[in-house]
């Protein structure tokens, strides 16, 4: 649906976005991450056809959004950073407005409008002056300009930015529902978004793509296996020997907490999850096993990672 | 077609629902009606000067066009005021949009240049109609109560002249609104270059050498005098309407700078 090829902009000689290429399939939800300034809005202006790149194609819905762009800007919703709202008008008026240029027909206006202001939970708030409205009511509006002529593609620019927690969770909600109907590209620095919300991930950083894959894969591919908490109860002297038998084990630490109770710290490699083989090993050898818990390395940490680390981890993950 | 509605609107409301719009349209009521007023008492007083020295002296007094005098110096304020208060009509078409960042909407939906540039100056010449046409009262007035009827087309004529400057300095108050996000360097600019225009005409003076008639030739007021005179000349609605594209492609050429600006 969205096909992305070395996309390079320059302001000068300063490079905002640097050879970057991805693909979104139809109906998928693509999580653009990076810290403040990575090139995140510079590639979505890209995509949505408000400024050209410098070199490189992008084609959305079949169409290349320099030669036709009018044909792009036709199926492509764009929410921007900052919601383009005219705070003087009416949220009705206002979405027959964006409606009206987007192309939707008369016949169709009254339906789109009353669908995307469903969609984004603003029913009661059609005649109120946008002015008047709250952040997350204008969040919403945005949302619902760029949803209302019911647009192929979605590109989102940080949708949740403003929202109280609670807008946050229906937003996401939203986002998801729309996955399927819709693609949706959506931007953020906040990492659960992406977590929860995205089918696949690609990380930017200094206008670089440094990762690009699923959450999950994501995770474990650069954490290359898990932490595993164990609280034991007996003698633990042969304990480390013992799990250490176990294949996928790199290392063990004991620590002593109480008299006969030991916190242990197991680190595996390998994405295969083997609790259930510690586990067995801990009560064969006689110990009470009181807990014991798997903690796979966050996305938070991967994030953290490819950012300050980037060349190094850059290689890595297409090595 | 339903694009260029739409913008047409848009602009309208935010146009009208701005407080600028109706300080703009009371300062302008207010000094062409007082200009009126003044040209019309002074005429009037020439007149009855004269009605005087003809009872003195015998005779009758030689005939005078009052109305044309009060109507041209009418037109003459009118072109002035419009100088002045046009640039607070077209500070913010571009400027506003930039800074609300609702110029991403405009430019990522499949609107054209054409349709989104021409939509607003339409918007904008509806609201100089709103500033003129209430201004032809006057002239109903002066019609109403001449002896004889004075002759129509110097009126129609001033009126054409007015639409068609104020038509150039809207569509180069719109270009100089899309060069910026900030209404103040907008307007502080668009008024510096109509003061500039409105210098011209003094500049040239009255010399034939080649460089004043240059000058001459591209002052905006040189070619509206002509009209209130009653004068319908080509070559000055060639001026105006090539003003007005000018503008208006300057407008497009700004717009697209986004595209290509590094």
């Amino acid at each position: 649906m969205i096909k992305v090829e070395h996309l390079t902009k320059q302001y000068g000689s300063h490079t905002a976005i640097d050879d970057v290429s991805f693909q979104v399939q139809k109906g998928e939800v693509l999580g653009l991450l990076g810290p403040n300034g990575a090139g995140k809005t510079t590639t979505m202006r890209i995509l949505s056809g408000f400024f050209p790149a410098t070199r490189g194609t992008a084609l959305l819905a079949g169409f290349d959004v320099f030669d036709q762009p009018l044909e792009v800007k036709r199926r492509v919703g764009y929410l921007p950073e900052n919601p383009p709202l005219y705070g003087e008008l009416t949220v009705d008026t206002y979405l027959r407005f964006v409606a009206t240029i987007k192309g939707v027909g008369r016949g169709r206006l009254q339906s789109c409008l009353g669908k995307a202001k469903e969609r984004c939970s603003l029913e009661e708030e059609g005649e109120r002056l946008i002015k008047h409205l709250s952040k997350g009511y204008r969040q919403r509006v945005g949302l619902a300009q760029a949803l209302i002529h019911e647009p192929e593609i979605l590109i989102l620019d940080e949708p949740t930015s403003g929202l109280d927690p609670r807008q946050i969770i229906e937003v996401r909600e939203l986002i998801r529902n729309l996955a399927g109907d819709h693609t949706v590209i959506l931007s953020t620095h906040i990492l659960p978004e992406v977590s929860r919300t995205c089918e696949r991930i690609v990380i930017i950083n200094n206008g670089r793509i440094v990762a690009v894959d699923t959450p999950e894969k994501l995770t474990a591919q650069l954490s290359g296996g898990q932490w595993i908490q164990l609280e034991v109860q007996g003698r633990a002297e042969e304990l480390p020997a013992l799990l250490e038998a176990i294949p996928q084990v790199k290392s063990v630490s004991v620590e002593q907490v109480e008299t006969n109770h030991h916190s242990v710290s197991v680190e595996t490699q390998g994405v295969e999850d083997i609790r259930n083989l510690i586990a067995r090993k801990v009560i064969d050898a006689g110990m009470d096993l009181f807990q014991l818990s798997a903690q796979s390395m966050t996305l938070e940490d991967v994030f953290v990672e490819l950012t300050t680390e980037e060349k190094e981890v850059g290689e890595e993950v297409s090595a | 077609m339903r694009n260029y509605w739409a913008i047409v609107q848009k602009e309208l409301h935010t146009l009208f629902v701005s407080p600028i719009a109706y300080v703009v349209l009371a300062a302008f009521f207010l000094v062409t009606g007082f200009y009126f007023f003044f040209y019309l008492s002074g005429v009037l007083d020439y007149l009855m000067q004269q009605a005087l020295q003809a009872q003195q002296f015998g005779g009758n007094p030689p005939p005078f066009d009052a109305p044309g005098m009060v109507m041209q110096g009418f037109f003459g304020i009118l072109s002035f005021v419009l100088l002045l208060l046009l640039p607070m009509v077209t500070m913010g078409s571009f400027a506003e949009e930039k800074k609300l960042g609702t110029i991403e909407l405009l430019l990522t939906s499949p609107v054209t240049h054409l349709q989104l540039i021409l939509g607003k100056f339409s918007a904008l010449v509806v609201f100089l109609s709103v500033m003129l046409i209430p201004t032809i009262l006057n002239t109903v007035l002066l019609f109403y109560f001449s002896e004889p009827a004075p002759p129509l087309a110097p009126m129609l004529l001033g009126y054409l002249g007015a639409f068609l400057l104020g038509g150039a300095l809207l569509a180069f108050g719109l270009f100089f609104s899309s060069l910026t996000e900030n209404q103040i360097v907008s307007v502080v600019v668009t008024f510096c270059v109509f003061m500039i225009l409105w210098v011209i005409d003094f500049a040239a003076g009255t010399a034939s050498t080649l460089p004043n008639e240059t000058l001459r030739y591209l002052s905006v007021l040189k070619h509206y005098e002509d009209f209130t005179r009653g004068v319908l000349d080509s070559q000055h609605l060639v001026f105006y309407f090539s003003m007005i594209f000018l503008g208006l492609f300057l407008t497009s050429v700004s717009l697209d700078s986004i595209r290509w600006r590094k």
